[in-house]
């Protein structure tokens, strides 16, 4: 591996940080897309080059970009940079389309668009707002997913030109039971099993952990385990706040999950859940990662409750776990340990695939944070960026 | 020949159609809301679903419209524009709304 790269998602542009293998040295390349949000950005797992990006203000709405170059030059897939004369001039690619997000309400592949709950526990139409997450398959450059807000599963296959909801997800019988959590109703993981190319999981906030396992035709809830106090039932089949999932690719039936409440850890594809949270000093959090090469050291940023969203004691610490739970270390060296307000959200904590496994994150407060020693010490690569969204790291060849 | 209509853009939407100041579109037809966002749009594909919901072809709501020193925001879509638009001496304003940020 020759080096790193890391896309950096924001309230206000996008920036990518690059570094050869012994990562002590950074490029910052950015603002791109000033002014806008991107809520995430990630590379193919088979062109790192192709990177898809999602950008969107509330004023313009959903855009999607596509970079062939490794982020140097960027372009809304299918819209031609030889703008059509005349309308009869358009070329037959779907030019304009490549931001068409629209839930598939088709008698052929669809499902009617129902209700779900919203915050005062009335039905509420489901409504398209922003793409949160987007994920590149393991094996074709063109196939991504991308999870949305109102929850909802989308692919495109043709590198982003066009977008088509897999609507056997949103059109599970659980829907109405389904409700926003503070940001949102939003699908933000996607996790592809490299075993199995039928199985998909995805999660939502607030309805749950789901998979399928037939390439997503179909969904089932795979909930069973949570225990969250702040539902009518605790223990229902959907409802549960999950903020992220993560899994390593060398054991895909072990999957670990920080909830609004609760670290927890499924060894069965998610079929069961049990928790692992242990010695951590709070189990409220957004994200959680697994270290590249070892498949039981998890990662965690314990917040305080989930009124307040900020480091316990002003004390930035990333927690991790070398037993796959249960035993959790701080990791303090490098991060601010007094004065720090600062959120990690759930998008936004990466790890590379480097000899020595490589772990960033990026704040509220703009920190990036990186460390080229699973966590043991820590530098801030950029300080003062806008609030971070999304952190994906890429290793180069 | 069709009237060619002025446009002024914000900039974020300037930003994804590449442009510079001011665009100018031929519109067929009734010079209307609908009929130079149509335009618009067929000239400038990338903007498709930025002022209008691709599905409901609805405004999005932090979108205004403002021509002659007049908010037309709330004026039918099919409903003829300021006589001074469609002859082009003034442009058709797409506005962000004032909503901080």
């Amino acid at each position: 591996m020759s080096g790193v790269r890391i896309l950096v998602g924001t309230k206000k542009g996008a920036f990518i940080l690059t570094a050869d293998g012994k990562r002590d040295a950074w490029s910052v390349a950015g603002p791109f897309f000033s002014g806008w949000e991107i809520y995430h950005m990630k590379g193919s797992p088979v062109d790192p080059d192709r990177i898809y990006a999602s950008q969107l203000t509330d004023w313009f709405g959903q855009i999607i970009q596509r970079s062939s170059d490794g982020g140097k030059t960027w372009e809304q897939p299918g819209s031609s940079d030889k703008l059509a004369a005349e309308p009869s001039d358009a070329p037959a690619m779907p030019q304009g389309e490549s931001n068409n997000f629209v839930y598939d309400t088709s008698d052929e592949t669809g499902h009617p668009l129902t209700t779900h709950q919203w915050y005062d526990g009335t039905q509420h139409p489901w409504e398209f707002a922003r793409v949160w997450h987007l994920e590149p398959s393991l094996t074709d450059p063109d196939l991504v997913y991308a999870g949305v807000e109102d929850a909802a599963l989308f692919r495109t296959t043709d590198g982003g030109k066009s977008w088509h909801e897999m609507s056997g997800l949103r059109g599970h019988q659980t829907g109405a039971g389904w409700s926003p959590g503070a940001g949102g109703m939003c699908l933000h993981t996607i996790l592809l099993d490299p075993d199995n190319p039928d199985r998909i999981y995805t999660a939502i906030s607030a309805a749950g952990a789901f998979r399928t396992d037939d390439g997503g035709d179909t969904w089932r809830p795979i909930n069973r385990g949570l225990r969250s106090d702040y539902i009518p039932d605790p223990t229902a089949e959907v409802g549960h706040c999950v903020h992220r999932l993560a899994m390593h690719p060398a054991r895909p039936a072990t999957l670990y999950m920080q909830k609004h409440w609760d670290v927890m850890r499924s060894d069965d594809s998610g079929d069961n859940w049990y928790e692992i949270s242990g010695n951590l000093p709070t189990d409220f959090g957004f994200p959680i990662e697994v270290h590249a090469h070892e498949p039981d050291t998890v990662y965690v940023v314990p917040i305080k409750s989930d009124a307040i969203h900020y480091p316990p004691d002003g004390k930035l610490r990333v927690y991790r776990s070398r037993t796959g739970g249960n035993e959790w270390e701080p990791l303090t060296e490098g991060l601010p340990q007094e004065h720090c307000y600062v959120n990690v959200l759930r998008d936004a904590m990466s790890v590379d695939t480097l000899d020595p496994g490589g772990i960033y994150f990026g704040t509220t407060g703009g920190q990036v944070y990186g460390s080229a020693d699973g966590g043991d010490t820590w530098t801030a690569i950029v300080r003062d960026l806008p609030a971070v969204l999304s952190v994906e790291a890429q290793a180069l060849p | 020949m069709a009237p060619v209509i002025r446009i002024v853009l914000p900039f974020h939407l300037r930003t994804l159609a590449g442009v510079d100041g001011e665009v100018a579109v031929s519109v067929d037809g009734d010079i209307t809301q609908s009929s130079v966002l149509d335009a618009l749009e067929a000239r400038y594909p990338m903007l498709r679903g930025t002022i209008r919901d691709h599905a409901t072809r609805r405004r999005r709501p932090l979108v205004r419209f403002f021509a002659c020193n007049e908010d037309v925001t709330h004026e039918p879509a099919d409903k003829a524009l300021p006589r001074a638009v469609s002859s082009g001496a003034e442009p058709f304003l797409v506005v962000g709304a004032v909503a901080g940020g």
